[in-house]
């Protein structure tokens, strides 16, 4: 079965990944995809009707903690990595109208 | 005397000894990165002055006897994603650039608190995304062997500076294949541990559910013992368990009487190079012989542990690799149009192609629509392969086989075709899947003198019977750590 990835759907998955690809990007992105979806698609060669989804291998529970502050106050050490602050805050581009 | 020559645990002796000062180790370390580092490239940033620093407390420490640790004083290297306070973490990507962190990963605390030296960061893949160490921002590290290879990845810079005899340990991380598969390509013993073994607190997640921290390292006896200092329970990664024996180095043990080893079937099959079957079988047959009882098995699945795995690895870094939007730290795109052209203009600019390769399938794959068509099957897939796993180690106790496929690539390669440079994980990957530990071991060179590595795979929180049954090989071949002697003037003529 060979996968076609439309226009509108790597322009959706751009929006997704919050990437901006110009059109050569997109042409080979979308070249890129449809080859690795053709070889995802061997999984299809399995039934896993009944199967439930492992996400941890493992049989560990939620672990829960107090919520208790352990660190210092990191607050110069954290803004010293913006690319832009202004005083105590990290400075971005306009977001509310 | 030659510093260079010692394994992590002998050097510790001698310094303990007071034989050798911390700080003429690490002397003897950095003048090595100084002649080797325009060959190979394994280090991306160089603490000198930290590390001797480092070196002065740690000697008072020893000298008072309040350090009296198995790594008391070695000088050692971490991979660039793990990460250090104050100093420089990148990951190898142009998006972290500049970014300092403000705090230190559990496992390398763990190392500083057992005396280890740091020496600087190590060099990989784009965000550990990578077989070859070619997707580096810094460029591609070379294999010490032979500077026209590559030394595998993405832990590749750990395993080239171990190789090359420019520290005496290193950590790396492994989500597919990241420690072993280098490892084998470089020569060196590198180790995977049971997931959860290792503190990923600090370590800058690439497939959370996949990535663990480990050792990279001259010989099996140091392996177990950067093990052992890594290794504890942390309550600051709820995916961290307790376990009740952290005593690896208790592990060395020259005897595999009785040890029940499964070579699998379909990892010694069709795309295996001749030459690194023929190192494999005959490494196992040096087990057989110290009274292992070794036998061809069945592995079910093996073929599909490679798409499911792209496809969580993929689906998980995606949403990891959102935090990175040019707001809190590391670059930030020169002109945008408001917000969200400044968080589309920096990833685009910031990550390389690879990167963005993997963030795009895995947005895709967690779509509405295709979440359980390839999400989900994939995660169903995954459970079927630990349940083939749990089958054959009611059989065995520990599976051999090959690392990888082949022996180290050519430079220049790998990138062209990724679904090619996928495939040679065949081994490494299903390991990752169903959480188990790993290692590689060297058992011999190809005609060209490239390393050929064996793999071998054990139950969950098993690592001890690995490092016995590596360790017996070690003995039974009477292997010990060689330096690579790199011909750095031939090595910077072919780099031009």
């Amino acid at each position: 079965m060979a996968n076609k990835i439309s226009d509108e759907t790597i322009e959706y998955v751009g929006i997704l990944a919050k990437l901006k690809l110009s059109e050569e990007e997109k042409e080979a992105a979308k070249a890129d995809m449809e080859k690795m979806l053709d070889y995802i698609d061997i999984l299809n060669e399995l039934d896993t009707s009944g199967v439930e989804p492992m996400s941890h291998v493992f049989p560990v529970n939620n672990v829960f903690r107090e919520d208790v502050v352990t660190n210092g106050d990191g607050r110069e050490s954290a803004l010293a990595n913006a690319p832009k602050r202004r005083e105590d805050s990290f400075e971005v581009p306009r977001t509310i109208g | 005397m030659e510093i260079l020559k010692l394994t992590a645990l002998e050097l510790s002796a001698k310094i303990k000894a007071g034989e050798i000062k911390v700080k003429d180790a690490v002397k003897a370390a950095l003048d090595r990165i100084k002649e080797a580092e325009p060959a190979v490239n394994s280090f991306v940033t160089i603490d000198e002055a930290g590390a001797y620093r480092q070196a002065e407390i740690i000697q008072e420490e020893i000298d008072a006897g309040r350090m009296t640790g198995l790594l008391a004083g070695v000088p050692a290297a971490v991979k660039d994603n793990l990460c250090m306070d104050g100093i420089l973490t990148t990951c190898s990507s142009r998006i972290l650039s500049g970014f300092r962190p403000a705090y230190t990963a559990q496992a390398v605390e763990n190392l500083q608190k057992a005396g280890v030296v740091i020496l600087g960061k190590t060099n990989m893949d784009e965000f550990a995304m990578g077989s070859t160490t070619e997707t580096s921002c810094y460029g591609p590290a070379k294999n010490p062997h032979n500077t026209g290879h590559v030394p595998g990845g993405s832990s590749g810079g750990s395993c080239a500076a171990v190789a090359a005899g420019e520290c005496f340990g290193a950590l790396g991380s492994d989500t597919g294949g990241s420690i072993r598969q280098p490892g084998s390509f470089c020569g060196v013993v590198g180790l995977k541990p049971t997931y959860g073994t290792v503190s990923r607190y600090g370590l800058i997640a690439y497939g959370s559910s996949l990535d663990q921290i480990g050792p990279v390292t001259r010989d099996v006896s140091d392996c177990a013992a950067f093990l052992e200092a890594i290794a504890s329970h942390d309550p600051k990664d709820s995916t961290s368990v307790e376990r009740p024996d952290y005593h690896f180095t208790g592990a060395l043990v020259d005897d595999v009487k009785g040890l029940r080893i499964g070579i699998p079937k379909d990892y010694m099959g069709e795309g295996l190079d001749p030459e690194v079957r023929q190192a494999v079988m005959e490494a196992a047959a040096v087990l057989k012989k110290r009274g292992a009882a070794v036998e061809m098995a069945d592995l079910g699945l093996v073929r599909y542990a490679i798409p499911a795995y792209y496809t969580i690895a993929a689906a998980e870094a995606s949403s990891n690799l959102e935090r990175f939007d040019g707001v809190k730290y590391g670059y930030r795109a020169e002109d945008y149009d408001g917000l969200h052209d400044m968080y589309k203009k920096t990833r685009s600019e910031g990550f390389g192609p690879e990167v963005k390769r993997r963030i795009l399938l895995g947005s895709f794959v967690l779509s509405s629509g295709y979440y359980d068509a390839y999400y989900l099957k994939a995660l169903r897939t995954k459970a079927l392969i630990k349940k083939e796993f749990d089958k054959a180690f009611e059989k065995y106790d520990l599976l051999l086989g090959p690392t990888a496929p082949t022996v180290a690539p050519k430079l220049g390669e790998s990138l062209g075709d990724p679904l090619k440079m996928y495939l040679g994980d065949i081994y490494t990957i299903s390991v990752n899947l169903a959480g188990l530990p790993g290692m590689t071991v060297p058992v011999g060179k190809n005609r060209e003198g490239l390393p050929i590595g064996m793999q071998l795979i054990g139950k969950p929180f098993d690592e001890k019977t690995l490092i016995r049954a590596a360790y017996t090989y070690e003995c039974a071949t009477e292997k010990q750590y060689e330096e690579v002697v790199l011909d750095i003037n031939t090595a910077a003529k072919e780099a031009e």
